[in-house]
């Protein structure tokens, strides 16, 4: 019993943890820049600006940035390896009742693969001047 | 002249605590206090500078660590 507990617990120890903040603000000012539909295409998936629409047809910032700080959270868990990701390697995806958890493109699975990871966690959070996201992974 | 180009954007873009004219071309901008969110401002400004569009995987935090790789990066996208 007691080897059964500690092999679970070994299996499904954390592998490594990332943490980001964002400025709520600098994702405002990308927004708001003449460049504001590459900004969103270059770092978000199109289910990400979906998710952070708001009801008037623009996007929330805050929720944005806490994206932007998962994304950067995600490749700290992952270590060096991570440094070759694009910003589009890992999403943010909602469940059906709005929990958020990461969904990664196949580059970034390889690399979680390599290191043994089976799964990311993520919190995340955001207030009115910045955003922040948590990252474990685990095997 | 193109690292020239390149410490411009970083001036404006980069949020660098440091002067971008004082970089070494090898030192570590993420190290020299580039957030990962000016890091996408200057590869939004790059592109704008070189009239040049990054394609998917060129855009990671290893191809914008510093002068030289971007240097590296826009060199493939034919910008000598």
């Amino acid at each position: 019993m007691v080897q059964t507990v500690i092999s679970r617990l070994r299996r499904s120890c954390a592998v490594g943890v990332g943490i980001d903040v964002v400025e709520v603000a600098d994702v405002s000012a990308a927004l708001a820049s003449p460049r504001a539909d590459r900004y969103l295409e270059m770092v978000y998936s199109e289910a990400e600006r979906r998710d952070c629409a708001t009801q008037d047809g623009g996007v929330d910032a805050g929720r944005l940035a806490a994206r932007f700080a998962a994304k950067e959270a995600a490749w700290k868990a992952l270590g060096d390896a991570a440094m070759q990701l694009d910003w589009r390697s890992v999403e943010v995806v909602r469940g059906r009742h709005g929990q958020p958890s990461l969904r990664l493109n196949a580059p970034a699975a390889r690399i979680a693969q390599s290191l043994g990871v089976r799964r990311l966690a993520v919190s995340l959070t955001h207030e009115p001047t910045y955003a922040a996201a948590v990252v474990v992974a685990t095997r | 002249m193109k690292g020239e180009r390149i410490r411009k954007v970083l001036a404006t873009h980069g949020r660098l605590p440091v002067a971008a004219d004082g970089l070494p071309d090898d030192a570590n901008l993420y190290s020299a206090g580039m957030t990962s969110h000016a890091s996408v401002n200057v590869m939004l400004a790059l592109e704008e500078e070189f009239d040049v569009e990054f394609p998917d995987e060129m855009l990671t935090r290893s191809a914008f660590e510093s002068i030289n790789s971007i240097s590296g990066a826009l060199a493939t996208l034919g910008v000598e």
